[in-house]
Order: structure tokens, then C-alpha cells, then sequence
């Protein structure tokens, strides 16, 4: 119990790494789908845009007011969706949230989760995990608005690509 | 630690020892250090055992059971009425009306209100920018449902309320004026007796978020002056799924029922029904019984410290702790800055460290504090902060555990360097 509950099992070196420099942080253009989420609890809020090149997640880019456990994940998904396709970021989004939701009793692969395997800890705090997946369920809501968009985009132009 | 008040010596170690869960040690054997009682109090021997011995030795259900424990069970129930009313100086009995919590009086005043047709689209609803979400949202869609629109008192930088703009604010067109006696997040004892009087001059109706007041005041409802007082039982040593509607005889009486459904009626048919005079006009469906027990214990335990005392205790450790907390770099309170007009609720920032990871830092030490925005989100927005901590503070608390968490802040911050 001692063990599990030691902060410092939380707050990793990575992840603090994570909070202090974000990778992508900001929001930029162009992108199809842009998200606002709130996490009730504490207040802390994302705007979240996903550009869409094809099937592949060119962009993922984000204004983010909260926690460190909620920026240093964000900061993590830029680092694993951009590049990857829809379906690949979908796979590795349930991969992170299997992880968040495992009360601490899962073992993550770093193949898939790469520096998001120092989240392993968080699953131990309940109170923390909605601040872990916080960018996460926004991505996921733009991205699903981001197919919506392109799709209609297609059937109104005509024009498939 | 004792505080000497008068001739009576407040002994806070004594007292601890009534409440079982302060000896309680947390992950790396830290001492638990309960600093969230604004979020709900911890509960006394006296209110735990009152509340087991109602279950082992009276259970029933209160009013329609005609046996002999059903007797008992009722005369329980009203019992704890009863203490309640003598607690917070009521003229009657009657004028106190149980529901779940604080949230739901508040709820229960501004829908009766409404369909009272009191409020009408000419009519404006003042409440302040401090109010917890609980006397904000009721109102807001009281103003939906009648067009009555809202309006707001403004907070001063130090926290206060802004009442230099009170005679615009509160005038005829002035249906109800809501607002909290002390603020749950910046800690501010507002100036009722100015507003009260203000409103009844302009024959508005008041209604006083007492939620954080009662715990730690002397209460009198008659000497206050207002109309309504809302607030709940889990922040004063009692149980959780009890608060308390004190509401004037006379309005109470003329306003319709709340929730329909059981003991709310004098007589139902097919056609239509009538209802009972209050407080049952307000109460449908089986009461609060255990929590009406637990409830009477914990007005018992309270008085028989007596309210001057804990005022008093509340005020020296808020003082304490507003002095230890202003010492540390890089911390922001956020409300006044001085033990005066003010509860024992204190909220800040500490840097650019996010309050969930100094709570959650503090938590590591076994300091028990509350982090976000304590349901009060235009407050903090005054204030230009989304989310803030907040330490806060009861009968119990002691000024070890304030440098408690004067040294779990130390190592918070060099945590997060």
C-alpha cells in the first residue's frame, strides 16, 4: 500500500520532463476539427485541433489550462499520434486508456505506449486518471469530427480523393 | 494546543479525542492532518453512536407506522426538529424543513418561489459573485423559467463584497436577494444586517446560504432578520443526507408544495389533492430519520462546546494559519488576508504549480486539503484563476497541523523546482 500509493510513482521524471517543455503545445493551422473538454472536477480545459491528410494525423495541436498529469499526457500524444493514421491512433488510444483503467495491475508495452508507459502509476490514483486522459477523450472527439468533416467535404465536392 | 476565551479553556486535544478518525494513520504511516472540513466536517463519538443505536434499538418508519417502534422512531425524528430549531434560535419548530442537503433547500426555495407566481419577468433575482454553484444555478433557472432576470453584486479585490453599487442593484423591481453568509472560497463573512435590511426596504425577499456559517457561528435566525436560511449537516459534526430549510411561518404557509408524494398531503383523491401545513408540505416521502438523530447529536455536541468557543477557536487558527501561510514564496491568498469578517476557509495558489499537484503532494504527507474550484467558478474567474487549494479548518484543528501543511508546501515547491 506504502508502495503503491508513493507519489513518487506518479510524478516520474518523464512526465515532469513532459509538463515542464510540451511537445507541440499551441494551436496551428490548418486543422478540420477543433474541441473544447472540461474536466468538471477541477476546471482544467483543452481546445484540441486535429489535421487530417488523408487518413494520416498530420496535426495534433492544443491550448491546455491544468495539472501536470493532464499536460505531460498531452504532450505525450502529440509525440504518438502525429504521423500515425486514424485506426493506428485509435489502437494506441486504447492501449492508453487499457493502461489508465488497470487499476495499476497492468504491465504497458513501450513498443506501443513509448513514454506514455510512466502513466502506469496514475492508475493507482483514481482521483488522477480523468486528468490523464483528459487530451485524450478530446482527440479522440476531434478526430471522430475531423472524419465527419472530410467525408462531407468529399460527398459535397464530388471529388474524391 | 489550548485557546484561553473568557474562563473557559478550549482544550482541542480533548475534543480530538472524540472524533475516531483523526488518530487515523495514512500511506507511509503519516499522521492523518484533516484540513477539508469546509467540504464536510468529521464526525464525533456522540453523533456515530447516536446514529448506531438508532438503527440497533429504534428503527421504523416516522408518522404512518402505529406501533410501538414506529412511535419511537417518530418521536426521534421530531426530536431532532426540535434541536435543530432551538440550535439556530427559530420561534417555531414548524419553520424547519428537512431535505437532502443545502443544495436542495436552496433548490426547494427557488422553485416554491417560482411557482408561487411571486416572480415574474418584471422582477430581478440579485445574487453574488462569491455564491457557491448551489445558490447560483437554482436561480439562474428560476430566471429561465420566469424571465426574471439575474443580477450581481460585484467582489472587491480584497475578497469583499462590492456594496457600493447597492442601492442600484437592489430596488423595487428586486424579487429575492441570495447570498452566502460565509464564502466557501475565499472565506469572506459577508454583511447581512446592510443587505437585509436594503432588501426588506425595498420589500424584496432575502434567502442566506448559511452552509459554511452554521458550522462555526452562533446562529440566530430570529435576531438575523432574513427570511430563509439554507444549510446541511454534514459540515456541522453531523451525517451526510440531511440539510435544513429554516424558513419565516408565515411564508412558508402560503407557498406551495416542492415534491409531491407521501406525508406532503391533508387528503388526496382522484380529482386533487391538499397539502399539509408546514414543514411536512415541503418533506414528501420518507424523511431523513437516522440523519435527523445523527443531527441532534451533532447540535448537542456543538452547543455543549458551545458556539462562542468554536467561533472563537476558528478565528485564532485562521489567524495562525494566514500568518504561517504568507510566509512562504511564492504563495497567493486568494480572498482576505486578515482574520477578520472571516471563516476558517483558505484558498490559494502557490506559484504556477497546479493546485491538483500540490494537493496531491500534500496528500502524500497526509494533509487532507480540497483542490479545483470548490463549486465556485465565477469566484475564481473575479480572481483570474481557474482552480485553487484550499485548507479549511474546524473545532479540532490544531496549529501543528497548520505547520503541517507549512512544511508539505516547503516540499511541495521544491518538488515541482
Amino acid at each position: 500500500m506504502t508502495d503503491a500509493m508513493n507519489v513518487d510513482s506518479l510524478y516520474q521524471e518523464i512526465i515532469l520532463d513532459h509538463y515542464k517543455r510540451p511537445h507541440g503545445a499551441g494551436l496551428r493551422e490548418p486543422f478540420e476539427a477543433e474541441v473544447h473538454h472540461v474536466n468538471p472536477t477541477c476546471g482544467d480545459e483543452i481546445t484540441l485541433r486535429v489535421h487530417l491528410d488523408g487518413n494520416t494525423v498530420s496535426d495534433v495541436s492544443y491550448a491546455a489550462q491544468g495539472c501536470s498529469i493532464s499536460q505531460a499526457s498531452t504532450s505525450v500524444l502529440n509525440d504518438l499520434i502525429v504521423g500515425k493514421n486514424v485506426e493506428e491512433g485509435m489502437a494506441i488510444l486504447d492501449e492508453f486508456n487499457t493502461l489508465m483503467h488497470g487499476k495499476g495491475k497492468i504491465e504497458p508495452d513501450e513498443d506501443v505506449l513509448e513514454d506514455g508507459i510512466a502513466f502506469a502509476g496514475v492508475a493507482q490514483f483514481p482521483g488522477r486518471i480523468k486528468c490523464a486522459l483528459l487530451g485524450w477523450m478530446a482527440w479522440k472527439d476531434a478526430v471522430s469530427q475531423a472524419l465527419v468533416t472530410t467525408s462531407s467535404d468529399t460527398a459535397s465536392t464530388g471529388d474524391p480523393k | 494546543m489550548t485557546v484561553v476565551e473568557g474562563t473557559q479553556t478550549y482544550d482541542v486535544a480533548r475534543i480530538r479525542e472524540d472524533f475516531p478518525i483523526l488518530g487515523r494513520r495514512l500511506a507511509g504511516d503519516f499522521p492523518l492532518v484533516y484540513l477539508d472540513s469546509a467540504n464536510t466536517s468529521q464526525k464525533p463519538v456522540q453523533v456515530i453512536d447516536a446514529i448506531d443505536d438508532h438503527y440497533r434499538q429504534h428503527n421504523a418508519n416516522v408518522a404512518r407506522a402505529m406501533h410501538q417502534l414506529g412511535a419511537e422512531a417518530s418521536a426521534a425524528f421530531e426530536l431532532g426538529r426540535d434541536k435543530v430549531a432551538a440550535f439556530i434560535g427559530a420561534p417555531s419548530r414548524d419553520e424547519v424543513v428537512f431535505a437532502k442537503n443545502a443544495s436542495e433547500a436552496l433548490n426547494l426555495v427557488a422553485r416554491v418561489l417560482g411557482d408561487s407566481g411571486r416572480i415574474g419577468q418584471d422582477h430581478e433575482i440579485v445574487i453574488t459573485e462569491m455564491e457557491h454553484h448551489s445558490n447560483i444555478v437554482p436561480w439562474q433557472q428560476l430566471s429561465q423559467r420566469t424571465g426574471a432576470s439575474l443580477r450581481w453584486f460585484g467582489v472587491t479585490d480584497e475578497g469583499r463584497l462590492d456594496l457600493e453599487g447597492i442601492d442600484q442593484l437592489i430596488t423595487e423591481q428586486t424579487a429575492v436577494v441570495s447570498v452566502a453568509w460565509v464564502s466557501n472560497m475565499l472565506g469572506t463573512i459577508n454583511p447581512l444586517e446592510t443587505i437585509i435590511a436594503k432588501a426588506h426596504s425595498v420589500g424584496a425577499l432575502v434567502v442566506v446560504d448559511a452552509s459554511q456559517a452554521v458550522p462555526q457561528l452562533p446562529v440566530d435566525v430570529a435576531a438575523l432578520g432574513a427570511d430563509f436560511v439554507a444549510f446541511t449537516g454534514h459540515k456541522m459534526v453531523g451525517p451526510t443526507g440531511i440539510g435544513v430549510l429554516w424558513g419565516r411561518y408565515d411564508l412558508l404557509a402560503e407557498l406551495p408544495p416542492f415534491l409531491g408524494g407521501g406525508e406532503m398531503i391533508e387528503t388526496v383523491t382522484m380529482a386533487q389533492s391538499t397539502y399539509a401545513p408546514p414543514p411536512a408540505r415541503f418533506e414528501a416521502g420518507t424523511p431523513p430519520i437516522a440523519q435527523s438523530v445523527g443531527l441532534g447529536a451533532a447540535v448537542d455536541y456543538l452547543s455543549a462546546i458551545g458556539m462562542d468557543n468554536i467561533a472563537a477557536h476558528e478565528q485564532a487558527i485562521t489567524a495562525y494559519a494566514l500568518g504561517a501561510l504568507q510566509e512562504i514564496d511564492g504563495l497567493t491568498i486568494v480572498g482576505p488576508k486578515e482574520a477578520v469578517d472571516r471563516g476558517g476557509a483558505i484558498s490559494f495558489t502557490l506559484g504556477d504549480i497546479h493546485p491538483h499537484d500540490v494537493s496531491q503532494l500534500l496528500d502524500s504527507r497526509g494533509v487532507a486539503v480540497r483542490a479545483g474550484h470548490h463549486c465556485a467558478k465565477p469566484a475564481h474567474q473575479r480572481f483570474g484563476v481557474q482552480s485553487t487549494t484550499r485548507a479549511s479548518f474546524y473545532l479540532y484543528t490544531t496549529t501543528q497541523e497548520i505547520d503541517a501543511l507549512v512544511e508539505a508546501l516547503h516540499h511541495t515547491k521544491k518538488y515541482f523546482s
